[in-house]
């Protein structure tokens, strides 16, 4: 066999408390797509930042087509052939394309010749973009394109991919794979970092898997199936949520002609959204970030007013009712951003539980707190959703962002609401616990709850949902049943590829 | 390399230590400023902290403790319901003037009636003066979103005027000679806030310092209201989600700080100062500010740091007549104060990290 293209051995970093990477080996051959799966925190993000020299090993060597290699920043790493997409873009709104890939260059070459430069390789990868477009107007999958397109003109041998897949709609993903497929058939060599299954299958060559900061195992992901890589990833046998048959009752939720304008300059205005939901039945809301679901949510919960007919439950009119008058009828909502909005970062869980609580658990008596009850139903959170913390004293920011998660879910389910309105809820989860949510808003519908679960995760909304719409730029599809909808026809409710094309390659 | 590091617990330790060891901090290089004056540090440290409490005048000086300290204690302790929500009333002093205007024209207006009636009225009125003051920055703020900051700062002024209008006009002593200021309410019994037992210096006004403190302890630790003013303070958008609703917290705050600034004004008149005069304002709502920082914000905090504050104060005067320490370097030496406790609250959030810094 030939020289791998780079080859990692034995790479250790340690944090204070916590071995991010443990002795980690592989290597990724040229021209090879190489997928690196792993549960959040499992350590792909500090291996790839060792590969682009953002932060240096304690132990172990990089070599680089049998030379060491030890980048001791990005700029040397891209020198050397190396460059990364990172999952959040890194780009000035109010600059065009070409502006904003120049000031990312070493020595960027007159402006002219640069937009010529990105139109030849757009047009050889089938990216087509123009590089005098605004970025401020460019949809997510187009931004990306303009960052792939900032590494291919430094002409890489190896391209590393941070979750690209996240912020693309189902098209967009097609039209990147095809991208991809070609890069590599000029020898190009991906690093490919997701965890999502059923892409690296169709996608990769090679997959390497981590847990703990440990490499447990390697695979062929094309002979692999999805559930034995997601075993190897979480180190245990998975638990598929049950659902149960059930029957759906009245309607509970119900939102016509609702129009919002955007609360700030870069928010969504809401435009005539119509939704329905009935008792026991789970109501997932896709779409790419940013498309309206924050704003959505805070209709539901009642932090942003509406007319009074617009929001109605158990149709009574409800849109000029806040927060607090919201929960007490049943109203319950887990926003996306734990801290700082779902969850008071410096204050203790149990000042937190008091949070949304204080209403339906009885925790206030004639305006005066009960922190002996508050206390005790914190604890009943983080016993129920197996939330690791040494206790209820303790600061929400010390928990890390999925075991907030969990007690900000658990927080809410565990005050037995009508209608529950989620936004991302298993976002930063490790696999084991999404499916404890998942499940919990499963139970939940069971017993006669309406849910609502807004979220970018498209197999998580097929696992639970009975009905399906999707949020496109404040928009929201008509809902259709879940069951049979095409991975197509999602993708199409989620607004297409945004107007872009397939490689003509 | 020396960095921060921000700690995942705020720690408890230092939170307690901080006032303490910026007292220390504050006595050391305060000594070194004063050794460098010429003069004999640990005399003018001892005279300052020792003098006023053990000293051979302390039967004087103590209660004067409790005539200074009352005052801050009970505007500091407004000032911090508003300041843990993020809503900064600067104009403390103003509502101060204010309450003082108030409660003793609601006083003179009965004037000579003996009636046990026209205290408490004059109590009222102090904390009404006060109060209306405070909502004018409030509902500025609430309806078309101005800064209390400004408001509230350039209402003071405004104030000064009106005390000094009152002073030679409306206000004004006809038996006085024509000299500016009102009549003197401590010679006249139903108006006055005499010391409730002779010689300490006890009167109403570090009763109600007391109260607040009880109050504010139990508002923020036990009541809804106190809750959602910490929470608005720590996370805003969390706040709005848990259902608070701002523009009513700002009238709260901002209220209940005015009226007791303008209590504080009520009882500094018709008691240690007796009179309306163009001069009676000292400063007392703006040293609260410091107080407030001082005591953490915390109600038994700010308890403490009014005592400590009214000491520097009482010790610095002993100090420049003692020792001629120049005024400037006794304000230096309070400024100390509050630079040494800011900076060493740092230390409650974040650690001091020795190594390079690491890209996360």
């Amino acid at each position: 066999m030939s020289v791998p293209l780079l080859s990692l051995q034995g790479l250790t970093k340690a944090y204070p408390g916590v071995v991010a990477n443990d002795t980690v080996s592989f290597d990724i051959g040229e021209g090879e797509v190489h997928a690196l799966l792993g549960e959040n925190g499992a350590g792909k993000s500090t291996l790839v930042k060792m590969i682009y020299g953002l932060v240096k090993p304690d132990s172990g060597k990089m070599l680089l087509r049998g030379q060491p290699y030890e980048p001791a920043e990005p700029r040397q790493a891209r020198a050397d052939g190396i460059a990364m997409v990172f999952q959040h873009f890194s780009l000035f709104d109010a600059l065009n394309v070409a502006e904003n890939i120049a000031l990312g260059m070493e020595n960027p070459p007159e402006m002219r010749d640069l937009a010529a430069r990105i139109r030849e390789v757009s047009e050889t990868y089938g990216l087509p973009l123009d590089p005098f477009r605004t970025v401020g107007d460019l949809s997510a999958g187009e931004r990306q394109r303009v960052e792939i397109i900032r590494c291919l003109l430094q002409d890489p041998k190896l391209l590393i991919m941070d979750e690209p897949t996240s912020v693309l709609t189902p098209q967009e993903v097609e039209i990147l794979f095809k991208t991809l497929q070609k890069l590599q058939s000029e020898g190009t060599s991906i690093l490919y970092i997701s965890h999502k299954l059923e892409e690296i299958r169709t996608l990769c060559d090679h997959a390497t898997i981590l847990r703990l900061g440990k490499n447990v195992g390697e695979c062929t992901p094309s002979e692999t199936s999805a559930r034995d890589m997601a075993e190897m990833m979480v180190g245990s046998s998975l638990q598929t949520p049950q659902r149960a048959a059930r029957e759906f009752g009245e309607v509970a939720m119900d939102i016509t002609g609702l129009s919002v304008p955007a609360p700030s300059a870069f928010g969504t205005a809401l435009k005539n959204v119509h939704l329905k939901v009935r008792k026991g039945e789970i109501l997932g809301i896709g779409g790419v970030a940013g498309n309206g679901q924050d704003e959505l949510l805070g209709v539901l919960s009642g932090e942003t007013l509406t007319d009074a007919d617009a929001v109605k439950l158990h149709g009574k009119p409800i849109g000029r009712l806040g927060p607090t008058a919201r929960r007490r009828l049943g109203v319950l909502a887990a926003p996306e951003e734990r801290l700082g909005h779902a969850a008071a970062p410096d204050m203790s869980l149990t000042e937190n539980a008091m949070l949304t609580g204080s209403v339906r658990e009885g925790l206030e008596k004639n305006g005066f707190l009960d922190w002996g009850a508050t206390k005790a139903f914190a604890e009943r959170i983080i016993t129920a959703f197996d939330v690791r913390t040494p206790g209820p004293g303790n600061a929400a920011r010390s928990l890390s962002g999925g075991n907030l998660q969990k007690f900000v879910i658990g927080r809410e389910v565990l005050q037995d609401p009508d209608v529950l309105v989620v936004n991302q809820p298993t976002w930063g989860v490790d696999a084991a616990a999404a499916a404890a949510i998942r499940q919990s808003l499963l139970d939940l519908a069971a017993k006669g709850a309406a849910v609502i679960c807004i979220s970018q995760d498209l197999d998580e909304l097929m696992e639970i949902s009975d009905s399906f719409a999707a949020l496109n730029e404040g928009r929201l599809s008509a809902p259709r049943e879940a069951a049979g909808l095409t991975v197509d026809e999602i993708g199409l409710m989620m607004g297409g590829a945004h107007g872009m094309e397939v490689a003509h390659v | 390399m020396i960095r921060l590091e921000k700690r995942p617990q705020p720690s408890r330790a230092w939170s307690l230590a901080t006032p303490l060891v910026a007292v220390l901090a504050t006595m050391a290089f305060g000594g070194l400023l004063f050794a460098a004056l010429g003069k004999p540090p640990v005399e003018a440290i001892r005279t300052i902290f020792w003098e006023p409490l053990f000293g051979e005048f302390a039967f004087y000086y103590r209660p004067q403790l409790l005539v200074k300290g009352a005052p801050l204690v009970l505007i500091a302790i407004g000032l911090s319901l508003g300041f843990r929500a993020g809503i900064w009333n600067i104009g403390a002093e103003g509502q101060y003037i204010m309450g003082a205007i108030f409660g003793a024209g609601a006083g003179l207006a009965f004037y000579p009636s003996d009636s046990f009636l026209i205290f408490p009225f004059m109590v009222i009125a102090g904390a009404f003066g006060g109060w209306i003051w405070a909502m004018i920055p409030a509902v500025l703020k609430t309806r078309f979103g101005t800064n209390e900051i400004l408001v509230s700062l350039m209402l003071v002024y405004v104030a000064e005027q009106f005390l000094a209008s009152v002073s030679l006009g409306l206000l004004k002593n006809p038996e006085g000679f024509g000299f500016p200021g009102s009549r003197n309410l401590q010679s006249w019994d139903a108006a006055h806030n005499a010391e409730l037992i002779a010689g300490t210096g006890m009167h109403w006004g570090v009763v109600s310092a007391l109260i607040a403190v009880i109050f504010a302890y139990v508002l923020l630790n036990r009541h809804m209201t106190g809750y959602h003013i910490r929470l608005t303070g720590e996370a805003p958008r969390a706040a709005r989600f848990a259902g608070v609703n701002p523009a009513r917290l700002v009238l709260f705050c901002l209220g209940t700080s005015g009226a007791l600034a303008g209590l504080a004004g009520m009882f500094e008149v018709s008691g240690p100062s007796g009179q309306v005069s163009i001069d009676f304002n000292v400063g007392y709502g703006f040293t609260a500010i410091i107080v407030a920082f001082l005591g953490r914000l915390h109600p038994v905090g700010i308890l403490l740091a009014g005592g400590l504050m009214a000491l520097t104060y009482i010790g610095g005067d002993i100090a420049q007549s003692n020792l001629q320490l120049p005024a400037a370097a006794i304000q230096v030496f309070q400024g100390m104060l509050l630079f040494f406790l800011l900076a060493f609250d740092l230390l409650t959030n974040f650690r001091i990290a020795i190594g390079k810094p690491e890209v996360a």
